[in-house]
């Protein structure tokens, strides 16, 4: 209960904080109108901001709060990377994309960066990785940072895990194996949502009823629900063969995300269909592809990108959880849920050794880093698309 | 008010009907199995006892048609049959253990889990909305911005990042709260809310980013009125304008994006549970699907489906009731 009593003094404390601030600000300046005028609410908001600053610097301060020196610095390198990202974008290339640049705000310039790391880091695993991922090291529980002092090995910056694979390794690869999985899994979803998305826009009558009576039903039920539950006749259907269940696993997500891309094609596709062009298209004779691929799919190209962000996201999200719960992508394959998985139990130590913490947190911030660099990405396209302002 | 009742009826009949469509749904999805369903599952190495109990258990014999009716009639009176890893131990004993069945292993957990719930609602409705309102008041400030980037990282990173975020920070570093759920029948109220603070809070982390981001959007789709802009006009402070004009009309989106977001607390659950060790229905759903217990699987994904359904369905009710113009459709 004292935790309450503690908040409600504290905000008390802000109050007067801010009720005396403005005062004061008002007999300095001698009643200028910016404090004059100021609302008791803005007052308040600039009191928190620096009660905010002042914690932030006690923390910093603070001999014990390893963790948050590490976010902070995390947080600001990200930060003058992103800008820096954001100046060569500007100077360098074509005028297309220095005009991009210029208007980007920091946050998507961050999203971009990120992403073309992971695409690098995916497509070149096998030159990085300084080991291979299924290779048993013979070390194993190697403490990450590669001090030999507090348990580490320089020979492993990351550590081993507990049967000995190199962790730096294995997160490498682990950008091929999930991000590659995922990347797959959408536009399977895509092919196969969009296509029928925008064939029922164009066709109509029974066959639009038929197929989305049919995806309204598979989007009755949770999809992490419905994926655990096909997963299950999955591995009954595999018998073991895990090649097999990964393979199964990638369609059963594509399917049921497919239903969630037919959703927004067929309305976006229904929009164009009556479209003066695509009427002329019609009376000059073309066939059905025709119509679907040239006609349509050009013009919905714009909304269906900024979807395919983010069904990527939530595709990413989906497979992590579901290797997580050790039902998605399986054991020689390296991945991050899985990892995070085998590794949550070093978290335990990490009141001895806070380098122990990172193992299971860096195949975690991973992905979170790849989600938020794609919504990131998706928010600005958004942004400039509908000319949004607020 | 007869219309009113007419429309939430027609919505109540609807959501039963798709109750039914996703029954049939999970239960063709289990009849898709090859073979011999109880030999595929049990393998190799199942005794012929287990498979016959197994094969009597769920009716193989039967068609499919009366096989679907006999499930359905029995998950609606609360049978929810026996579980594969029972039916193996009760071909061995000869006799099925009435406190064993799907129903009763899962009743417990459920309200387990339903507690969860409840106590991340509780923190996180009213903190969601709230912030909700600040982030529209004080739009485009450093504040709205802060939180933009917060709630959009929030979103993004996987459930068990937070999760163990907050396991490090308030239960290894500082160990404030237990990070392991360990809840038993007969717990005093305190005891159990102390053991569930971490999985809630996790919840409520993330699905106060979603509820506060739509908030927002929700009340800021409304200050482009003529009617806030005349309330502005008159002299009135920017607080009396959300709260007197804005908020009243962004009731039917903001309930409605409640109601959303407690459907997808019911997802986020399995997750958070495993994480937690929390004895929830999530945790049993993933257990069973790892031990391919087909009977539990159907009947905690039948148990999800439900509280999908029907959370959506109040909060298409909600939204209506509370909005004059859809009341009165033209």
């Amino acid at each position: 209960m004292s935790g309450w009593l503690w908040t409600l003094l504290a905000l008390a404390g802000l109050a007067a904080l801010a009720f005396a601030g403005r005062a004061g600000a008002r007999l300095a300046t001698g009643g200028a109108p910016r404090f004059r005028d100021m609302g008791f609410g803005e007052a308040f908001g600039w009191a928190l901001a620096g009660a905010a600053v002042a914690g932030g610097v006690w923390l910093w301060l603070l001999p014990g709060a390893v963790y948050f020196r590490w976010a902070v610095t995390g947080f600001a390198l990200c930060a003058v990377a992103a800008f820096l990202f954001r100046i060569l974008g500007r100077h360098v290339g074509p005028e297309p994309t220095k005009r991009l640049f210029r208007q980007m705000p920091l946050t998507a310039a961050f999203g971009i960066l990120a992403i073309l790391v992971y695409a690098i880091v995916a497509i070149f695993a096998g030159w990085i990785a300084p080991h291979g991922q299924e290779a048993v090291l013979g070390a194993a529980n190697i403490v990450p940072g590669g001090d030999p002092a507090m348990g580490g090995n320089p020979d492993f910056p990351l550590g081993t895990d507990r049967i000995g694979r190199d962790i730096l390794s294995r997160l490498i690869y682990g950008a091929q194996n999930t991000v590659g999985l995922a990347f797959a899994t959408t536009l399977l979803a895509f092919v196969l949502g969009g296509s029928l998305g925008l064939l029922a826009a164009v066709v109509g009558g029974w066959l639009d009823q038929v197929l989305s009576r049919g995806v309204d039903v598979l989007m009755a039920i949770p999809s992490l629900i419905f994926a655990l539950l096909l997963l299950t006749i999955a591995s009954v259907w595999a018998e073991g063969a895990r090649g097999l269940l990964t393979f199964y696993m990638v369609l059963i997500i594509a399917v049921i995300d497919s239903t969630r891309v037919f959703r927004l094609a067929r309305a976006v596709g229904i929009g164009i269909v009556v479209m003066d062009y695509v009427e002329a298209a019609k009376l000059r004779g073309e066939g059905m592809g025709h119509l679907v691929f040239r006609e349509i799919l050009p013009n919905a190209t714009a909304p269906l990108l900024a979807e395919f962000g983010l069904r990527f996201c939530f595709v990413f999200l989906t497979i992590a959880s579901l290797s997580f719960l050790g039902v998605g992508i399986q054991p020689p394959l390296a991945d991050w849920g899985t990892m995070v998985r085998d590794l949550a139990q070093f978290i335990n130590f990490a009141a001895f050794a806070p380098m122990v913490a990172l193992a299971p947190l860096l195949p975690a911030l991973a992905i979170a880093i790849l989600t938020v660099g794609v919504n990131f990405v998706v928010d600005w396209m958004l942004h400039r698309s509908s000319g949004l302002k607020s | 008010m007869g219309s009113l009742l007419r429309i939430i009826l027609q919505r109540l009949a609807l959501g039963l009907l798709t109750l039914l469509i996703v029954s049939a749904v999970i239960f063709g999805a289990v009849n898709l199995l090859p073979g011999d369903f109880a030999q595929a599952v049990l393998g190799q190495s199942a005794t012929p006892e287990a498979v016959a109990a197994i094969r009597t258990q769920l009716g193989l014999d039967q068609p499919l048609l009366l096989r679907y009716a006999d499930w359905l009639w029995d998950a609606a009176r609360g049978d929810l049959g026996v579980s594969f890893a029972q039916a193996n131990f009760a071909s061995f004993t000869g006799r099925v253990d009435p406190s064993a069945t799907v129903a009763a292993q899962i009743a417990p957990r459920f309200a387990n889990t339903m507690f969860l719930a409840g106590v991340t609602a509780v923190f996180a409705v009213p903190l969601a909305v709230g912030l909700g309102i600040l982030a529209a008041l004080w739009r485009d400030t450093p504040f709205d911005k802060g939180a933009n980037i917060a709630t959009l990282s929030s979103i993004s990173s996987p459930e068990f990042f937070v999760a163990y975020i907050l396991i490090l920070l308030l239960a290894v570093v500082n160990p404030v709260f237990p990070s392991l759920s360990s809840i038993f029948p007969g717990m005093s109220f305190g005891e159990r809310l102390e053991k569930t603070v971490l999985p809630a809070l996790t919840l409520t982390l993330v699905v106060t980013a979603h509820m506060m981001r739509m908030t927002r959007a929700a009340i800021l789709n409304l200050m482009a009125q003529p009617y806030i802009e005349m309330a502005r006009l008159k002299g009135m402070r920017p607080l009396h304008v959300i709260l007197r004009h804005a908020l009243p009309n962004a009731l039917a989106p903001i309930v409605n994006v409640v109601a959303l977001n407690l459907a997808y607390l019911v997802t986020g659950v399995v997750v958070v549970e495993v994480v937690f060790v929390y004895p929830g229905i999530g945790q049993l759903f993933v257990d069973s699907v790892k031990l391919r217990d087909i009977p539990v699987v159907q009947a905690c994904c039948l148990i999800f489906a439900a509280a999908y359904i029907l959370l959506n369905l109040t909060a298409d009710i909600l939204s209506i009731v509370s909005n004059p113009r859809l009341r009165h459709p033209k």
